[in-house]
Protein backbone atom coordinates (compact mmCIF):
# COMPACT_ATOMS: atom_id res chain seq x y z
CA UNK A 1 0.00 0.00 0.00
CA UNK A 2 1.21 3.73 -0.71
CA UNK A 3 2.44 5.43 2.48
CA UNK A 4 0.66 8.29 1.70
CA UNK A 5 -2.81 6.29 1.38
CA UNK A 6 -1.64 4.93 5.24
CA UNK A 7 -0.79 7.95 6.41
CA UNK A 8 -4.40 9.47 5.63
CA UNK A 9 -6.08 6.47 7.05
CA UNK A 10 -4.28 6.83 10.17
CA UNK A 11 -5.11 10.50 10.65
CA UNK A 12 -8.23 10.16 9.68
CA UNK A 13 -8.57 7.20 12.29
CA UNK A 14 -7.50 8.95 15.07
CA UNK A 15 -9.78 11.98 14.52
CA UNK A 16 -12.61 9.30 14.47
CA UNK A 17 -11.29 7.88 17.91
CA UNK A 18 -11.37 11.63 19.32
CA UNK A 19 -14.47 12.18 18.57
CA UNK A 20 -16.75 9.28 19.57
CA UNK A 21 -15.74 9.06 23.08
CA UNK A 22 -15.39 12.88 23.52
CA UNK A 23 -18.57 12.99 25.57
CA UNK A 24 -18.97 9.90 27.66
CA UNK A 25 -19.78 10.09 31.35
CA UNK A 26 -17.23 8.74 33.76
CA UNK A 27 -20.73 5.80 34.48
CA UNK A 28 -19.40 4.27 31.45
CA UNK A 29 -15.74 4.96 31.53
CA UNK A 30 -15.60 1.09 32.65
CA UNK A 31 -17.27 -0.75 30.68
CA UNK A 32 -15.72 1.76 27.51
CA UNK A 33 -12.61 0.59 28.04
CA UNK A 34 -13.06 -2.83 28.34
CA UNK A 35 -14.85 -2.65 25.01
CA UNK A 36 -12.01 -0.71 23.57
CA UNK A 37 -10.28 -3.42 24.87
CA UNK A 38 -11.73 -5.99 23.00
CA UNK A 39 -11.66 -4.27 19.78
CA UNK A 40 -7.51 -4.34 19.54
CA UNK A 41 -8.12 -8.06 20.34
CA UNK A 42 -8.74 -8.27 16.44
CA UNK A 43 -4.93 -8.66 16.26
CA UNK A 44 -6.03 -12.26 16.02
CA UNK A 45 -6.34 -11.81 12.33
CA UNK A 46 -2.61 -10.76 12.25
CA UNK A 47 -1.45 -13.86 14.67
CA UNK A 48 -3.65 -15.82 12.06
CA UNK A 49 -2.14 -14.50 8.80
CA UNK A 50 1.68 -15.56 10.70
CA UNK A 51 0.58 -18.92 11.45
CA UNK A 52 -0.52 -19.06 7.67
CA UNK A 53 3.30 -17.80 6.58
CA UNK A 54 4.84 -19.85 8.99
CA UNK A 55 7.49 -22.47 7.62
CA UNK A 56 9.54 -23.37 10.85
CA UNK A 57 8.59 -24.72 13.88
CA UNK A 58 10.31 -21.89 15.92
CA UNK A 59 7.77 -19.28 14.09
CA UNK A 60 4.82 -21.47 13.95
CA UNK A 61 4.96 -22.08 17.99
CA UNK A 62 5.24 -18.28 18.70
CA UNK A 63 2.63 -17.68 16.11
CA UNK A 64 -0.14 -20.79 18.26
CA UNK A 65 0.65 -18.77 21.85
CA UNK A 66 -0.22 -14.59 19.36
CA UNK A 67 -3.72 -16.89 18.66
CA UNK A 68 -4.39 -18.07 21.74
CA UNK A 69 -3.79 -14.75 23.35
CA UNK A 70 -5.16 -12.45 21.19
CA UNK A 71 -8.42 -15.01 21.40
CA UNK A 72 -8.23 -14.54 24.93
CA UNK A 73 -8.50 -10.52 24.30
CA UNK A 74 -10.85 -10.47 21.77
CA UNK A 75 -13.82 -13.51 23.26
CA UNK A 76 -13.10 -12.75 26.57
CA UNK A 77 -13.17 -8.90 26.74
CA UNK A 78 -16.48 -8.65 24.68
CA UNK A 79 -17.93 -11.35 26.96
CA UNK A 80 -17.00 -9.32 29.59
CA UNK A 81 -18.12 -5.73 28.69
CA UNK A 82 -21.31 -7.40 28.19
CA UNK A 83 -21.75 -8.48 31.24
CA UNK A 84 -21.06 -5.69 32.55
CA UNK A 85 -23.77 -3.69 30.26
CA UNK A 86 -26.31 -6.50 31.04
CA UNK A 87 -26.32 -4.82 34.61
CA UNK A 88 -27.51 -1.36 33.03
CA UNK A 89 -30.34 -2.82 31.64
CA UNK A 90 -33.82 -2.04 33.21
CA UNK A 91 -32.81 1.00 34.36
CA UNK A 92 -32.76 2.67 30.84
CA UNK A 93 -35.09 5.20 31.48
CA UNK A 94 -33.26 6.86 34.08
CA UNK A 95 -29.93 5.88 32.57
CA UNK A 96 -30.29 8.56 29.37
CA UNK A 97 -30.61 11.24 31.67
CA UNK B 1 -12.57 -14.62 -2.81
CA UNK B 2 -10.46 -11.32 -4.55
CA UNK B 3 -8.44 -8.91 -3.15
CA UNK B 4 -11.06 -6.07 -3.12
CA UNK B 5 -13.68 -8.23 -1.25
CA UNK B 6 -11.41 -8.90 1.28
CA UNK B 7 -10.45 -5.33 1.98
CA UNK B 8 -14.59 -4.21 1.24
CA UNK B 9 -14.93 -6.72 4.26
CA UNK B 10 -12.45 -5.30 6.11
CA UNK B 11 -13.47 -1.87 5.72
CA UNK B 12 -16.99 -2.94 6.43
CA UNK B 13 -15.47 -4.70 10.34
CA UNK B 14 -13.41 -1.48 10.49
CA UNK B 15 -16.91 0.61 10.47
CA UNK B 16 -18.46 -1.48 13.17
CA UNK B 17 -15.90 -0.55 15.23
CA UNK B 18 -16.52 2.63 15.07
CA UNK B 19 -20.47 2.11 15.36
CA UNK B 20 -19.11 -0.05 18.93
CA UNK B 21 -17.31 2.95 19.98
CA UNK B 22 -19.66 5.43 19.38
CA UNK B 23 -22.70 3.08 21.14
CA UNK B 24 -20.90 2.15 24.01
CA UNK B 25 -20.63 6.42 24.85
CA UNK B 26 -24.12 6.62 25.66
CA UNK B 27 -25.92 4.50 28.64
CA UNK B 28 -28.77 3.71 26.11
CA UNK B 29 -26.68 1.95 23.06
CA UNK B 30 -23.64 0.72 25.23
CA UNK B 31 -24.76 -3.27 24.85
CA UNK B 32 -25.51 -2.61 21.17
CA UNK B 33 -22.50 -1.22 20.39
CA UNK B 34 -20.48 -3.76 22.21
CA UNK B 35 -22.27 -6.37 20.03
CA UNK B 36 -21.75 -4.94 16.91
CA UNK B 37 -18.23 -4.68 17.84
CA UNK B 38 -18.04 -8.23 18.77
CA UNK B 39 -19.93 -8.70 15.27
CA UNK B 40 -16.92 -7.10 13.42
CA UNK B 41 -14.36 -8.63 14.96
CA UNK B 42 -16.00 -12.44 13.72
CA UNK B 43 -16.43 -11.08 10.07
CA UNK B 44 -12.78 -9.75 10.54
CA UNK B 45 -11.85 -13.21 11.17
CA UNK B 46 -14.05 -15.40 9.17
CA UNK B 47 -12.89 -13.36 6.07
CA UNK B 48 -9.07 -13.84 6.84
CA UNK B 49 -9.68 -17.95 7.12
CA UNK B 50 -12.16 -17.66 3.68
CA UNK B 51 -9.33 -15.35 1.72
CA UNK B 52 -6.46 -17.29 2.63
CA UNK B 53 -7.76 -20.35 2.08
CA UNK B 54 -6.34 -23.24 2.24
CA UNK B 55 -4.70 -21.77 4.94
CA UNK B 56 -1.49 -23.40 6.26
CA UNK B 57 -1.17 -24.90 9.91
CA UNK B 58 -5.08 -25.00 9.79
CA UNK B 59 -5.80 -27.47 12.81
CA UNK B 60 -2.78 -25.72 14.47
CA UNK B 61 -4.86 -22.16 14.00
CA UNK B 62 -8.49 -23.81 15.41
CA UNK B 63 -7.07 -25.68 17.89
CA UNK B 64 -5.52 -22.12 19.48
CA UNK B 65 -8.30 -20.45 18.54
CA UNK B 66 -10.29 -22.58 20.65
CA UNK B 67 -8.03 -22.63 23.67
CA UNK B 68 -8.03 -19.33 23.82
CA UNK B 69 -11.72 -19.62 24.07
CA UNK B 70 -11.35 -22.29 26.46
CA UNK B 71 -9.41 -19.72 28.63
CA UNK B 72 -11.11 -16.14 28.06
CA UNK B 73 -14.90 -16.99 27.86
CA UNK B 74 -14.81 -19.10 31.70
CA UNK B 75 -12.56 -16.06 32.77
CA UNK B 76 -14.91 -13.95 31.40
CA UNK B 77 -18.25 -15.06 32.69
CA UNK B 78 -17.00 -16.23 36.30
CA UNK B 79 -15.15 -13.34 37.41
CA UNK B 80 -16.97 -11.26 40.36
CA UNK B 81 -17.87 -8.17 39.54
CA UNK B 82 -15.76 -6.63 42.20
CA UNK B 83 -12.16 -8.52 40.33
CA UNK B 84 -13.12 -7.44 36.86
CA UNK B 85 -10.90 -4.04 36.57
CA UNK B 86 -7.95 -6.23 36.93
CA UNK B 87 -9.55 -8.73 34.28
CA UNK B 88 -9.48 -6.01 31.82
CA UNK B 89 -5.79 -4.98 32.43
CA UNK B 90 -4.78 -9.03 31.93
CA UNK B 91 -7.10 -9.00 28.75
CA UNK B 92 -5.10 -6.15 27.66
CA UNK B 93 -2.04 -7.46 28.38
CA UNK B 94 -2.35 -10.67 26.48
CA UNK B 95 -3.49 -8.72 23.49
CA UNK B 96 0.00 -6.39 23.89
CA UNK B 97 1.75 -9.68 23.89
CA UNK B 98 0.13 -11.08 21.28
CA UNK B 99 0.96 -7.93 18.79
CA UNK B 100 4.56 -8.24 19.67
CA UNK B 101 4.29 -11.60 19.01
CA UNK B 102 3.03 -11.38 15.35
CA UNK B 103 5.73 -8.61 14.87
CA UNK B 104 7.84 -10.78 15.70
CA UNK B 105 7.46 -13.98 13.97
CA UNK B 106 6.80 -11.67 10.36
CA UNK B 107 10.14 -10.78 10.90
CA UNK B 108 11.91 -13.90 11.69
CA UNK B 109 9.79 -14.97 8.22
CA UNK B 110 10.92 -11.96 6.42
CA UNK B 111 13.98 -11.94 7.24
CA UNK B 112 16.88 -9.89 5.27
CA UNK B 113 13.78 -9.28 2.85
CA UNK B 114 12.20 -6.16 5.35
CA UNK B 115 12.44 -2.94 4.27
CA UNK B 116 13.70 -0.68 6.29
CA UNK B 117 10.29 0.98 7.34
CA UNK B 118 8.68 -2.66 8.22
CA UNK B 119 11.75 -3.08 10.76
CA UNK B 120 10.86 0.66 12.38
CA UNK B 121 7.29 -0.62 12.29
CA UNK B 122 7.81 -4.05 13.67
CA UNK B 123 10.82 -2.59 16.68
CA UNK B 124 7.67 -0.14 17.58
CA UNK B 125 5.74 -3.23 17.99
CA UNK B 126 7.81 -5.72 19.83
CA UNK B 127 8.49 -2.24 22.44
CA UNK B 128 5.25 -1.38 23.08
CA UNK B 129 3.63 -4.53 22.67
CA UNK B 130 5.90 -5.59 25.32
CA UNK B 131 5.73 -2.98 27.89
CA UNK B 132 1.88 -3.02 27.50
CA UNK B 133 2.31 -6.57 28.34
CA UNK B 134 4.45 -6.67 31.61
CA UNK B 135 3.13 -3.19 32.88
CA UNK B 136 -0.54 -4.84 32.67
CA UNK B 137 0.66 -7.96 34.55
CA UNK B 138 1.58 -4.99 37.18
CA UNK B 139 -1.44 -3.87 37.21
CA UNK B 140 -3.07 -7.03 37.58
CA UNK B 141 -0.77 -7.97 40.79
CA UNK B 142 -1.40 -4.38 42.38
CA UNK B 143 -5.45 -4.75 42.06
CA UNK B 144 -5.64 -7.87 42.77
CA UNK B 145 -3.64 -7.20 46.01
CA UNK B 146 -1.05 -10.02 45.55
CA UNK B 147 1.83 -7.31 45.81
CA UNK B 148 1.57 -3.91 47.44
CA UNK B 149 -0.87 -0.78 46.19
CA UNK B 150 1.77 1.64 47.52
CA UNK B 151 3.79 3.31 45.04
CA UNK B 152 7.12 1.20 44.53
CA UNK B 153 10.31 3.12 44.62
CA UNK B 154 13.78 2.46 45.73
CA UNK B 155 16.81 4.55 45.73
CA UNK B 156 18.04 5.41 42.44
CA UNK B 157 15.07 4.32 40.69
CA UNK B 158 14.53 6.54 38.29
CA UNK B 159 18.24 6.48 37.23
CA UNK B 160 17.44 2.72 36.53
CA UNK B 161 14.37 3.15 34.82
CA UNK B 162 15.98 5.88 32.71
CA UNK B 163 18.99 3.80 32.06
CA UNK B 164 16.37 1.08 31.20
CA UNK B 165 14.80 3.51 28.57
CA UNK B 166 17.78 4.53 27.17
CA UNK B 167 19.05 0.92 26.00
CA UNK B 168 15.89 0.40 24.75
CA UNK B 169 16.08 2.80 22.45
CA UNK B 170 19.72 1.95 21.33
CA UNK B 171 18.50 -1.64 21.40
CA UNK B 172 15.64 -0.27 18.33
CA UNK B 173 18.38 1.10 16.64
CA UNK B 174 20.84 -2.06 16.93
CA UNK B 175 17.50 -3.61 15.40
CA UNK B 176 17.14 -1.20 12.47
CA UNK B 177 21.13 -1.41 11.78
CA UNK B 178 22.25 -4.54 12.52
CA UNK B 179 18.71 -6.73 11.67
CA UNK B 180 18.98 -10.53 13.01
CA UNK B 181 17.15 -12.28 15.89
CA UNK B 182 19.37 -12.11 18.88
CA UNK B 183 19.17 -7.76 19.25
CA UNK B 184 15.31 -8.35 18.24
CA UNK B 185 14.69 -10.76 21.27
CA UNK B 186 17.51 -8.49 23.14
CA UNK B 187 15.00 -5.63 22.83
CA UNK B 188 12.08 -7.76 23.68
CA UNK B 189 13.94 -8.34 27.18
CA UNK B 190 14.72 -4.89 27.92
CA UNK B 191 11.13 -3.52 26.88
CA UNK B 192 9.69 -6.20 29.16
CA UNK B 193 11.52 -4.89 32.01
CA UNK B 194 10.70 -1.47 31.38
CA UNK B 195 6.97 -2.04 31.60
CA UNK B 196 8.07 -3.42 34.90
CA UNK B 197 10.02 -0.38 35.79
CA UNK B 198 6.76 2.29 34.57
CA UNK B 199 3.90 0.70 36.60
CA UNK B 200 6.14 -0.19 39.89
CA UNK B 201 5.97 3.34 41.27
CA UNK B 202 2.42 4.02 40.39
CA UNK B 203 0.22 4.16 43.28
CA UNK B 204 -2.67 2.12 43.43
CA UNK B 205 -5.29 4.78 43.14
CA UNK B 206 -3.85 5.66 39.84
CA UNK B 207 -3.85 2.28 38.52
CA UNK B 208 -6.45 2.62 36.21
CA UNK B 209 -5.19 5.38 34.44
CA UNK B 210 -2.28 3.44 33.73
CA UNK B 211 -4.55 0.45 32.62
CA UNK B 212 -6.28 3.03 30.40
CA UNK B 213 -3.29 4.10 29.07
CA UNK B 214 -1.52 0.38 28.34
CA UNK B 215 -5.04 0.03 26.41
CA UNK B 216 -4.37 2.74 24.29
CA UNK B 217 -0.79 1.84 23.79
CA UNK B 218 -1.81 -1.76 23.02
CA UNK B 219 -4.14 -0.07 19.83
CA UNK B 220 -1.10 1.17 18.66
CA UNK B 221 0.56 -2.02 18.50
CA UNK B 222 -2.10 -3.68 16.15
CA UNK B 223 -2.14 -0.44 14.38
CA UNK B 224 1.68 -0.70 13.62
CA UNK B 225 1.15 -4.66 12.99
CA UNK B 226 -1.09 -3.77 10.72
CA UNK B 227 1.45 -1.75 8.31
CA UNK B 228 3.98 -4.82 8.66
CA UNK B 229 1.11 -7.04 7.65
CA UNK B 230 -0.84 -4.98 4.87
CA UNK B 231 -3.90 -5.14 6.65
CA UNK B 232 -5.97 -1.68 6.32
CA UNK B 233 -8.53 -3.17 9.31
CA UNK B 234 -5.46 -3.87 11.60
CA UNK B 235 -4.27 0.23 10.92
CA UNK B 236 -8.10 1.52 11.04
CA UNK B 237 -9.00 -0.74 14.41
CA UNK B 238 -5.48 -0.68 16.15
CA UNK B 239 -5.81 3.70 15.35
CA UNK B 240 -9.12 3.72 16.39
CA UNK B 241 -8.22 2.37 19.81
CA UNK B 242 -5.67 4.18 20.67
CA UNK B 243 -7.04 7.95 20.24
CA UNK B 244 -10.09 6.92 22.11
CA UNK B 245 -7.87 5.15 24.83
CA UNK B 246 -5.90 8.21 24.98
CA UNK B 247 -8.86 10.35 25.18
CA UNK B 248 -10.38 8.46 27.89
CA UNK B 249 -7.44 8.24 29.85
CA UNK B 250 -7.30 11.74 29.94
CA UNK B 251 -10.98 12.11 31.23
CA UNK B 252 -10.72 9.77 33.67
CA UNK B 253 -7.20 11.88 34.77
CA UNK B 254 -9.38 14.92 34.81
CA UNK B 255 -12.53 13.05 36.62
CA UNK B 256 -9.64 11.93 39.33
CA UNK B 257 -8.40 15.66 39.47
CA UNK B 258 -4.93 13.82 38.40
CA UNK B 259 -2.38 15.44 36.23
CA UNK B 260 -1.29 12.65 33.45
CA UNK B 261 1.84 13.74 33.66
CA UNK B 262 2.30 13.40 37.63
CA UNK B 263 0.82 10.26 37.11
CA UNK B 264 3.54 8.95 34.47
CA UNK B 265 6.30 10.30 35.56
CA UNK B 266 5.73 9.90 39.46
CA UNK B 267 8.64 7.98 38.64
CA UNK B 268 10.95 10.47 37.56
CA UNK B 269 9.70 12.61 40.92
CA UNK B 270 8.53 10.62 43.64
CA UNK B 271 11.23 10.53 46.70
CA UNK B 272 10.80 7.04 48.81
CA UNK B 273 7.89 7.78 51.04
CA UNK B 274 8.78 8.14 54.86
CA UNK B 275 7.07 5.26 56.58
CA UNK B 276 3.96 6.88 58.04
CA UNK B 277 4.44 7.50 62.38
CA UNK B 278 2.07 5.02 62.98
CA UNK B 279 0.81 3.32 66.23
CA UNK B 280 0.26 6.68 67.68
CA UNK B 281 -3.07 5.29 69.18
CA UNK B 282 -5.23 8.52 68.91
CA UNK B 283 -9.47 7.66 70.22
CA UNK B 284 -12.04 7.50 68.21
CA UNK B 285 -15.48 7.33 68.68
CA UNK B 286 -17.10 3.77 68.18
CA UNK B 287 -20.56 3.23 67.82
CA UNK B 288 -23.06 0.10 67.96
CA UNK B 289 -25.74 -1.13 65.02
CA UNK B 290 -28.15 0.51 67.87
CA UNK B 291 -26.30 3.86 67.86
CA UNK B 292 -26.61 4.27 64.32
CA UNK B 293 -30.21 3.23 63.92
CA UNK B 294 -31.01 5.65 66.23
CA UNK B 295 -29.18 8.25 64.46
CA UNK B 296 -30.88 7.34 61.24
CA UNK B 297 -33.87 7.28 62.70
CA UNK B 298 -34.52 10.74 63.69
CA UNK B 299 -32.87 11.78 60.12
CA UNK B 300 -34.08 13.79 57.71
CA UNK B 301 -31.54 13.19 54.96
CA UNK B 302 -29.40 10.70 54.92
CA UNK B 303 -26.44 10.31 51.84
CA UNK B 304 -24.76 6.68 51.44
CA UNK B 305 -21.09 7.11 50.38
CA UNK B 306 -20.63 3.68 48.89
CA UNK B 307 -16.82 1.98 48.57
CA UNK B 308 -15.19 -0.67 47.49
CA UNK B 309 -15.02 -2.11 50.74
CA UNK B 310 -19.02 -2.27 50.46
CA UNK B 311 -18.51 -4.61 46.88
CA UNK B 312 -15.51 -6.80 48.76
CA UNK B 313 -18.63 -7.42 51.34
CA UNK B 314 -21.14 -8.34 48.90
CA UNK B 315 -23.12 -6.21 50.98
CA UNK B 316 -25.08 -4.24 47.70
CA UNK B 317 -27.97 -6.04 48.57
CA UNK B 318 -28.02 -5.38 52.23
CA UNK B 319 -27.49 -1.83 51.35
CA UNK B 320 -30.44 -1.37 49.21
CA UNK B 321 -31.82 -3.07 51.63
CA UNK B 322 -31.63 -0.64 53.91
CA UNK B 323 -32.16 2.24 51.71
CA UNK B 324 -35.70 0.92 51.03
CA UNK B 325 -36.62 1.04 54.74
CA UNK B 326 -35.30 4.51 55.40
CA UNK B 327 -37.75 5.71 51.91
CA UNK B 328 -40.71 3.53 54.10
CA UNK B 329 -40.05 6.02 56.60
CA UNK B 330 -39.87 8.94 54.90
CA UNK B 331 -36.57 9.54 55.23
CA UNK B 332 -34.80 11.33 52.25
CA UNK B 333 -31.98 8.91 50.92
CA UNK B 334 -29.49 9.34 47.91
CA UNK B 335 -26.15 7.68 47.13
CA UNK B 336 -23.58 9.66 46.68
CA UNK B 337 -21.27 7.96 44.36
CA UNK B 338 -17.72 9.57 43.31
CA UNK B 339 -16.50 9.09 39.84
CA UNK B 340 -14.13 6.84 40.97
CA UNK B 341 -15.00 4.51 43.86
CA UNK B 342 -14.46 0.83 43.59
CA UNK B 343 -11.58 0.30 41.64
CA UNK B 344 -12.52 2.31 37.94
CA UNK B 345 -14.11 5.08 36.84
CA UNK B 346 -18.18 3.78 36.75
CA UNK B 347 -16.74 0.71 38.45
CA UNK B 348 -19.16 1.61 41.53
CA UNK B 349 -22.38 1.98 39.31
CA UNK B 350 -21.60 -1.22 37.44
CA UNK B 351 -21.80 -3.33 41.34
CA UNK B 352 -24.90 -1.14 42.40
CA UNK B 353 -26.74 -1.76 39.28
CA UNK B 354 -25.77 -5.42 39.61
CA UNK B 355 -27.92 -5.28 42.79
CA UNK B 356 -30.74 -3.14 41.25
CA UNK B 357 -30.75 -0.07 43.11
CA UNK B 358 -32.83 2.60 41.30
CA UNK B 359 -30.57 4.62 39.27
CA UNK B 360 -32.30 7.68 39.96
CA UNK B 361 -30.75 7.47 43.55
CA UNK B 362 -27.43 7.79 42.28
CA UNK B 363 -26.20 10.82 42.63
CA UNK B 364 -22.70 11.93 41.21
CA UNK B 365 -20.55 13.67 42.80
CA UNK B 366 -21.49 17.30 41.77
CA UNK B 367 -25.14 16.88 42.51
CA UNK B 368 -24.28 16.03 46.04
CA UNK B 369 -21.35 17.45 47.51
CA UNK B 370 -23.89 21.27 47.59
CA UNK B 371 -26.29 19.20 49.87
CA UNK B 372 -24.02 17.83 52.55
CA UNK B 373 -25.18 20.95 54.28
CA UNK B 374 -28.61 20.08 54.65
CA UNK B 375 -27.45 16.23 55.11
CA UNK B 376 -27.96 15.02 58.50
CA UNK B 377 -26.23 11.51 58.32
CA UNK B 378 -23.27 10.70 55.45
CA UNK B 379 -22.85 6.58 55.96
CA UNK B 380 -19.81 5.84 54.25
CA UNK B 381 -20.03 2.15 53.24
CA UNK B 382 -15.63 0.36 52.97
CA UNK B 383 -14.77 4.15 51.18
CA UNK B 384 -12.04 6.03 52.63
CA UNK B 385 -10.04 7.72 49.96
CA UNK B 386 -12.57 9.34 48.45
CA UNK B 387 -14.15 11.22 51.08
CA UNK B 388 -10.72 12.05 52.67
CA UNK B 389 -10.28 15.74 53.35
CA UNK B 390 -6.47 15.29 53.00
CA UNK B 391 -7.04 15.93 49.50
CA UNK B 392 -7.94 19.16 49.73
CA UNK B 393 -6.12 20.24 52.96
CA UNK B 394 -2.80 18.45 52.53
CA UNK B 395 -0.77 19.17 49.82
CA UNK B 396 1.71 16.75 48.82
CA UNK B 397 -0.24 14.05 50.17
CA UNK B 398 -0.51 11.28 47.14
CA UNK B 399 -4.01 12.36 46.47
CA UNK B 400 -4.51 15.87 47.16
CA UNK B 401 -6.11 17.66 44.13
CA UNK B 402 -8.55 14.71 43.98
CA UNK B 403 -12.20 15.89 44.15
CA UNK B 404 -13.60 14.35 47.21
CA UNK B 405 -17.32 13.39 48.33
CA UNK B 406 -17.66 16.44 51.28
CA UNK B 407 -19.32 14.49 53.50
CA UNK B 408 -17.52 16.65 56.68
CA UNK B 409 -20.04 19.21 56.08
CA UNK B 410 -22.77 16.75 57.16
CA UNK B 411 -24.09 17.14 60.63
CA UNK B 412 -22.98 13.21 61.54
CA UNK B 413 -20.84 10.77 59.81
CA UNK B 414 -20.81 7.07 60.13
CA UNK B 415 -17.92 5.00 58.82
CA UNK B 416 -18.45 1.27 58.09
CA UNK B 417 -15.02 -0.02 58.23
CA UNK B 418 -13.34 -3.68 58.69
CA UNK B 419 -10.58 -1.76 60.53
CA UNK B 420 -8.66 1.37 61.25
CA UNK B 421 -6.11 0.33 58.07
CA UNK B 422 -5.55 3.10 56.07
CA UNK B 423 -7.45 2.92 52.17
CA UNK B 424 -6.23 1.97 48.74
CA UNK B 425 -4.24 4.75 48.72
CA UNK B 426 -2.46 4.21 52.17
CA UNK B 427 -2.84 7.35 53.82
CA UNK B 428 -4.50 8.21 56.63
CA UNK B 429 -7.97 10.10 57.31
CA UNK B 430 -8.35 12.92 59.98
CA UNK B 431 -12.46 12.87 59.13
CA UNK B 432 -12.16 9.28 61.40
CA UNK B 433 -11.34 11.22 64.64
CA UNK B 434 -13.32 14.06 64.10
CA UNK B 435 -15.90 14.71 67.04
CA UNK B 436 -18.88 13.71 64.40
CA UNK B 437 -17.77 10.95 63.29
CA UNK B 438 -18.59 7.31 64.74
CA UNK B 439 -17.32 4.34 63.61
CA UNK B 440 -19.23 1.01 63.18
CA UNK B 441 -16.42 -1.98 62.96
CA UNK B 442 -17.28 -5.01 61.26
CA UNK B 443 -17.57 -6.65 57.77
CA UNK B 444 -19.75 -4.15 56.33
CA UNK B 445 -22.54 -7.06 54.97
CA UNK B 446 -22.76 -8.13 58.99
CA UNK B 447 -22.99 -4.11 60.20
CA UNK B 448 -25.86 -3.26 57.83
CA UNK B 449 -28.06 -6.37 58.36
CA UNK B 450 -27.56 -6.01 62.49
CA UNK B 451 -28.46 -1.91 61.74
CA UNK B 452 -31.28 -3.54 59.31
CA UNK B 453 -33.12 -5.15 62.03
CA UNK B 454 -32.18 -2.56 64.71
CA UNK B 455 -34.34 0.31 62.79
CA UNK B 456 -36.78 -2.16 62.23
CA UNK B 457 -37.38 -2.52 65.76
CA UNK B 458 -37.68 1.46 66.54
Amino acid sequence: MDAMAIVSIFVLAVFVGFEVVSKVSSTLHTPLMSGANAIHGVILVGAIIVADHSKTNLELSLSVVAIILATINMIGGFVVTDRMLEMFKGNKKGADK
Amino acid sequence: MNRTMYDLIGLAAGVCFILALKGLSHPKTARRGNLIGAFGATLATLVVFAYNAPLNNLGWIIGAIAVGSLIGVPAARKVQMTQMPQLVALFNGVGGGAAALVAIVEYLALGDGASTAVVIFTVFTVVVGCVSFSGSIITFLKLQELMTTRPVVFPGGRFVIAATLAAVLGASGWVVVALGTTPLLILAALSLLFGVLFVLPVGGADVPIVISLLNAFTGLTVAASGYVLDSTLLIIAGTLVGASGTILTRLMADAMGRSLFGTLFGAFTAKPQDVAAAGEERPVRSGSPDDVAILLNYARRVVIVPGFGLAVAQAQHTVRELADLMISKGIDVAYGIHPVAGRMPGHMNVLLAEANVPYDQLAEMEEVNPTFGQTDVAIVIGANDVVNPAAQTTPGCPIYGMPILEVSNAANVIFLKRSMRPGFAGIENELLYDPKTMLLFGDAKASLTKVVSALKSL
